[in-house]
């Protein structure tokens, strides 16, 4: 007899966007409902924790019900709640948990609180029904950038990660520099299609006797001081050159990186998530990476990269089936480390 | 009719079920565990020990604000997520009425005090006249200096309660020229038996809204939207 499906709701607020989800056996997506807040947000600059709170409680009624009508089930079909609890903005966090105990309280459901960063590697497994553990997984947003081996569901070894900024940070400093405003990383990405990324030679940070580990922030300074010598010398910059030589640059690293994890740990598959994934020139050159060397590739589609409740149902399942249950109690941990429970 | 209330805009995490007149339980604590942590537990608490059916509650009743941001946000997405998932309407209850509520039948004027930091406290003034609970002025945030100028000037004896009581004490036997005295304890905090009695009448009146549509309200924009309208000239001012 088949095994029973298992429907799961699944709640992502750690940051600025609020998202719902009906996830079947971790795999199928019924529904993946995001309300963005990000044109609120582009008004500062970046994102503010405040309002990105007050925003989620307006919100999460109306994207968990629309994920239900679109998934067209009610929660009584359902057999768990997920939720991110962490890592991400405590206030935002909270949202989310305070609504999804609620939730599993009244209908009698499993809870099972979700790792945000499990949950974007976890994005893979919805539109790749091949890939399995183990793999190596390289985790680049706006606050992480992890290099990753995945042993198993829910096993993370963490092979490298930043010193400094974030690899979607480098690019919100560097796209504020040269005046595209935020979010950073799209905007570069486009604005790199028109230009030369030979045309500025920026550093490619290593770190001895840590292969794996990034730092970015020597990158954005160098950026910064070339756009600082090109004001005081009167020469004009050429904002698609720097995106793109500095785009390049970022990317080689990860990509560097992330090959050398692979034949490192004698495996052959690699997978990418996380917003910066979504980027065009990272996606393309770590593509022509793996199949140089006979790796295979994933990467979830733009839509699941960035911040959304499908990756966190997807991850929820898996916690799901181990048994992993969080009680009334499951608080925020905004600094979750990964593979912490 | 049958009410759920929560309160957690302060230091004071509290779950009651009020059932027409009769209050059927109260879970109130006032302990530096945060509200995420207790208030679920609490409630489950509450009604295994009266054997809750929670399809039976006709409302969920919340202290709406003011208060802490956060601690508002953990009880109106808790509200949110039962009404949610029990199909139920939400009553926003105003924290500051709800307050001075534990004060029924005084015959002085009730004044809640609630430290709203930046030199500021949220607080209303209130009396009951006869059975009527009536607002004299509604809760607002203000510095404790304006308020004991309204109070001087309406010169009539005061209770203050709330947990701006012991931040201002000081401050208040200073500024204030009426009689004032301070509530006790069983009645000088946030209690989610006042929001469910006073649920009961929004209830009655038919003040319902719809858990979607739900949202704490704060009084306060937040700090960046409080800038960026000083940049731009505006007063920057509350809501």
């Amino acid at each position: 007899m088949a095994e029973k499906d298992v429907r799961i709701l699944a709640i992502e607020s750690s940051c600025d966007e609020t998202a719902a989800a009906v996830v079947r056996n971790g795999r199928e997506v019924l529904s993946n409902v995001i309300s963005s807040q990000i044109e609120l947000h582009k008004l500062y600059g970046g994102v503010v924790p405040e309002i990105a709170s007050r925003k989620h409680i307006e919100k999460i009624n109306q994207v968990i019900e629309e994920a239900l009508l679109v998934a067209g089930v009610t929660l009584d079909d359902l057999d768990a709640v997920a939720v991110t609890y962490g890592p991400g903005l405590v206030g935002a966090l909270l949202v989310g948990v305070a609504e999804a105990k609620a939730i599993s309280y009244a209908k009698g459901l499993p809870l099972v609180g979700v790792h945000h960063i499990e949950g974007h590697i976890s994005a893979n497994y919805i539109e790749n029904k091949e890939l399995e553990p183990p793999f190596i997984c390289l985790v680049v947003s706006g606050g992480h950038t992890h290099l990753v081996r995945v042993a198993d569901y829910g096993v993370y070894e963490i092979l490298g990660r930043t010193r400094d900024d974030a690899a979607g940070e480098a690019f919100d400093k560097v796209a504020r520099a040269i005046g595209l405003g935020y979010p950073g990383g799209p905007k570069i990405d486009r604005l790199s299609r028109e230009g030369n990324a030979e045309a500025i030679p920026f550093p490619k940070a290593k770190i001895a006797d840590a292969p794996y580990d990034f730092s970015f922030s020597g990158l954005k300074s160098a950026v910064l001081n070339y756009l600082n010598g090109c004001q005081m010398k009167g020469i004009e910059v050429n904002r698609a050159d720097v995106a793109a030589s500095f785009q390049k640059a970022v990317c080689d690293v990860l990509v560097e990186h992330a090959m050398l994890a692979v034949k490192e740990s004698g495996l052959d598959c690699l997978a990418i998530a996380g917003g910066v994934a979504s980027n065009g020139t990272l996606r393309a050159s770590m593509e022509q990476a793996c199949a140089k060397n006979g790796i295979r590739f994933f990467r979830p589609s733009p839509i699941l990269c960035t911040d959304n409740a499908a990756m966190i149902g997807a991850a929820g399942y898996y916690e799901f089936k181990k048994g992993v249950r969080s009680g009334l109690d499951l608080n925020a941990v905004p600094n979750l480390k990964l593979g912490e429970r | 009719m049958k009410i759920l209330a929560l309160d957690s805009s302060g230091l004071v995490a509290s779950v009651a079920v009020v059932e027409d007149e009769t209050l059927l339980a109260e879970y109130t604590v006032d302990y530096k565990k945060t509200h995420s942590q207790t208030l679920l537990p609490m409630l489950d608490e509450v009604a295994r020990m009266i054997e809750l059916d929670l399809e039976s509650v006709d409302a969920i009743a919340v202290a709406g604000g003011p208060g802490s941001f956060t601690g508002l946000r953990i009880g109106s997405a808790t509200a949110k997520g039962l009404g949610l998932a029990l199909d139920k309407p939400l009553i926003h209850v105003p924290t500051v009425d709800a307050l001075a509520y534990n004060l029924y039948g005084v015959q002085q004027l009730i004044c809640p005090i609630m430290d709203a930091r930046r030199s500021q406290v949220y607080t209303g003034i209130y009396r009951f006249e006869g059975d009527t609970f009536v607002t004299v002025k509604a809760q607002r945030p203000v510095a404790l200096d304006e308020l004991a100028g309204e109070l001087n000037a309406l010169g009539e004896p005061v209770v203050f309660l709330g947990d701006g009581v012991p931040v201002y004490r000081e401050k208040i036997r200073e500024l204030l020229a009426v009689p004032y005295r301070f509530a006790p304890a069983h009645v000088n905090r946030q209690r989610a038996a006042a929001v469910a009695a006073l649920g009961v009448q929004y209830a009655a009146q038919g003040r319902y809204e719809t858990a979607a549509e739900h949202a704490p309200d704060y009084l306060r924009l937040s700090q960046a939207e409080r800038e960026r309208a000083a940049r731009q000239g505006g007063d920057g001012g509350e809501a």
